[in-house]
This record gives structure tokens, sequence and C-alpha cells, in this order.
């Protein structure tokens, strides 16, 4: 591990940052106008899109759950949004995160309500600087809403970690290359209920407790913010 | 009796609590503990007995008794597959086809209904599998030929129709054209200055909500 940059000196962090603040986000809903439902978060210099088509018939039909429909989603970083061009196409981490999304989001929609059928999420990672798959996750929750799903409330995701052995919450890229733990988490924000939880690197349980309550406490800002986004589409029918 | 946690026509969100004790939960919510929560972005309406939220988007899953538009996609030995813009497709078969009868051996079934011929149908049954059986029994029922078609979104449905009919019928008497609305959100539009129709029936999906909107499409119809 690379100790040559401070990550963390007098409390502030390399981009001015406190230890419980979140980066400024930005959110907007209805970005895609072919799309049933779209969204676009961002968190810092990272940004992702997302666009739900569905439901939809599902093919091939073996693949056709007779008693409930199905949520399939696709985790994408664009080539342009790292620093060294990534290869175009899908990937193993692409995939591995399309999958955990699957889970955080298909656990909040009533897809018995849809038997047979399929709910598509596209999320598209424009600009990656750490923290991709909760903020595609903040897009496609609200992307979701936008596109008339039945849901039991939002998903909300935010990361915590460590670094020079505080616990901080929210990441950028240079924090999360040289620091010691990150922990993105994905939650109702209503409910309390974690619907993805994942971990990189090394800690203790008291410190992991630390974490889990700072990553929850940035989950409740990000509600407001897709709130406040989602709001705003009655005023644009209007 | 329950508690109301926001006002009647509110605007909510997926996991808003609407109220609380006891209400019945309608369409567009869900009960938790107690609590009524609204499934969809919508509106929220707090009846005497019950919550229901109107939805702002999504999409169209058959329901029984609704009037539908739909294109026939496929044709099988007895039956007709209808295509109703919905993750369902629509089985009509033969003998809920026509009011008459028809005989196999003298006509084919592409005489009567062929692809891509657009009918005005109903919806008789739709099972937890949701197969969806149709029917063209009601005297209402037939196929469609000449005119336009135009999908709006199947939440703004209400909103074409209007009270009692009023919005549809203030359309139809201004552009004398015939209208036929889906409840999948399809609208057929024939005769009359349809250009107009056209126009009006467009203004109610794109700013379906809020208020005025009779108001709106009066304006447009008046322009010409």
């Amino acid at each position: 591990m690379s100790e040559n940059k401070e990550l963390l000196k007098n409390g502030k962090r390399i981009d001015g940052r406190g230890i419980e603040d979140l980066r400024d986000m930005e959110a907007e809903v209805g970005i895609f106008k072919r799309a049933d439902g779209s969204g676009y978060f961002r968190m810092g210099n990272t940004e992702a899109v997302a666009a739900v088509f569905g439901p939809r018939e599902l093919h091939p039909k073996h693949r056709q759950k007779p008693k409930r429909g199905i949520l399939q989603c696709r985790y994408n970083l664009t080539p342009f949004s790292v620093e060294d061009r990534k290869r175009p196409g899908p990937s193993r981490r692409g995939k591995e995160i399309g999958k955990v999304s699957e889970g955080a989001l298909s656990s909040i929609v009533f897809l018995e309500e849809f038997p047979t059928a399929t709910i598509d999420v596209y999320m598209e990672v424009i600009s990656a600087d750490a923290g991709t798959r909760c903020v595609a996750l903040n897009a496609a929750s609200i992307a979701l809403a936008d596109a008339g799903v039945p849901m039991k409330g939002l998903i909300s995701a935010c990361a915590a970690g460590k670094i020079e052995d505080t616990p901080v919450l929210d990441l950028k890229g240079e924090e999360d290359k040289d620091g010691q733990v990150d922990l993105p988490i994905a939650m109702n924000a209503e409910t309390g209920d974690i619907t993805l939880l994942q971990m990189d690197g090394m800690t203790d349980i008291d410190e992991m407790d630390e974490m889990l309550g700072l990553a929850v406490k940035g989950c409740k800002k990000v509600a407001e913010k897709q709130r406040e986004a989602l709001m705003k589409t009655f005023e644009d029918s209007k | 009796m329950g508690k109301k946690l926001v006002e009647d026509k509110s605007n909510v969100l997926p996991g808003d609590v609407i109220v609380e004790g006891d209400y019945l939960s309608d369409r567009g919510t869900y009960k938790e503990n107690g609590k009524v929560k609204s499934k969809v972005l919508g509106v929220a309406r707090i009846e005497k007995s019950k919550v229901r939220v109107i939805p702002l988007s999504g999409g169209y899953i058959p329901k029984e008794g609704d009037k539908v538009i739909g294109k026939v996609s496929g044709i099988g030995p007895s039956h007709w597959w209808i295509e109703l813009d919905s993750p369902y497709d629509g089985y009509l078969s033969l003998a809920e086809g026509s009011e008459e009868f028809i005989d196999l051996d003298e006509t084919e079934l592409s005489d009567v209904y062929d692809i891509g011929d657009i009918i005005y149908t109903e919806v008789i049954k739709v099972t937890s599998e949701k197969d969806v059986k149709l029917s063209m029994q009601d005297r209402i029922c037939k196929k469609l030929t000449g005119g336009r078609i135009v999908r709006i979104s199947p939440s703004r449905v209400p909103r074409l129709i209007g009270k009692g009919g009023s919005m549809v019928e203030m359309i139809k008497n201004k552009t004398d054209s015939r209208i036929i609305i889906g409840q999948n959100g399809i609208v057929w539009i024939g005769g009359g200055k349809e250009d107009l129709a056209l126009e009006a029936v467009k203004t109610v999906d794109e700013r379906g909500h809020g208020r005025g909107l009779k108001e709106k499409v009066e304006k447009i119809l008046n322009k010409r």
C-alpha cells in the first residue's frame, strides 16, 4: 500500500471534505424518451445513467417463471469512464455487479404482479471515480420509479470506508485506491432493510459497525436527493 | 378509524406512508404493519374507507372487463393471438370471435380477422398466470378499419375519458371524429378533423397531470 499521499489531514480529506461528508450530488429523472423510465445520478465525479424497460415479455421462454416476473440488470463501465480506456464489452466485474444489483433491486419490486414477464434495468457508468455501483443503483432506483414499476420503496446506496485507520463516508477515487476498506451498501432508507452489502479490505467488528452506521446515514441523505428529483416529475407533467 | 399522514391528492413516492390504521389498501398501494403505503409514483386519493394511488406512468396489465384495442399477431387452428401492448398477449377463441357461427369448412380464420388487423375487444378472463382471454361478443366490439392509431400512456386513459366521458365527448364534438379508447392506452381516431383530434389526444398524454387540462385542450380545439 502506497503511503506517499496524505489522505487525511487535521480531519480534512484530500478534497476538503470532513469524515462524515458526502460528495455533492445531482439527480435527474426521465432523461431518455424512448425508455419506459430513466434516471441520472452523480456523486462527485462519479456519474451513471439508468434505463428501465418493461414489464415486458421474457425471451428465451424457458427462463420465464410462471408465478412471478424477473428483474434483469446490466452494469457497464463505458470505455471512456476510467483513466485508462476500458476494453468495451462484458467483463467479469461487470457481470458480477449486474448480478448483485439484480438482488439489491428485485427485493423491493413487486415481481409477483408480473408472472412470466421481465423488467430490464440497464445501468451505464459514464464517469468513474469510486462508488460506481452505488451511483448506478441510485440512478436505477429512480428510473424504476419513473417507469411506474410497483415497489416497496426506493433503494439508496452509498459507500463507507477506512482511510488511515479512520472510518469515513463516501470514498472518492484516491481514497478507494490507497485506503484500507471499501464498504458499499444499498438499502431501503425508509425501512432500514439492507439489500446489498459488500466489503473490500480488512477490518474488525467495531470498525465495521462504525462504518455501517456512517453508510446508513449516507444512504438517508441520498434518499432525500432521490425524492427531490422524483418530485420534480410532477411539475414537469403540468 | 385511521389517521391520515398526507393530504388527499398529494404527490407520493413508492414507500411513502399514506394512512395508518383502519383503511383498506386499493390499487397502487400495499399494507404493511397497519400502514398503507404507496407502491408507485403518483397521486394519493384517500376515500372514506380505502386508499389508492393514481400512477403517473406505467405499462398496461390486462384486467377482466377492460375494453382494449389490439392487433392480430397470429392465427392458430381455431384461435387468434392479439397483441395488446402489454407483456401478455390475448387469446381470442373461435367461439368468442364472432356473434355469428363460423363454419371452418367454408371460411378461413384469416377472412374474419387477418394478421395486422386492429380490433376493439373485451378482456373476459385473466388467470393467475396472466393468460388473457378475449371476446368479441359485446356489440360494441369490432374490427377497426381506416382511421389512425395513437399510443398514449395507459395511466392517462382516465384523463382522456374525463368525468363521465366529458373530455372525449368534447374532442368528438369539436372535431366530428369518432374516437375509440382502449384501456391499454391505444386510441383509434377516425373521420372528421383527424389531425386536430390527434393533437388534442397527444396534449392529454403529455400534460396529463395537474389542473386546467380541459381548458388547455379546449384552447387547442378552438384554435382552428
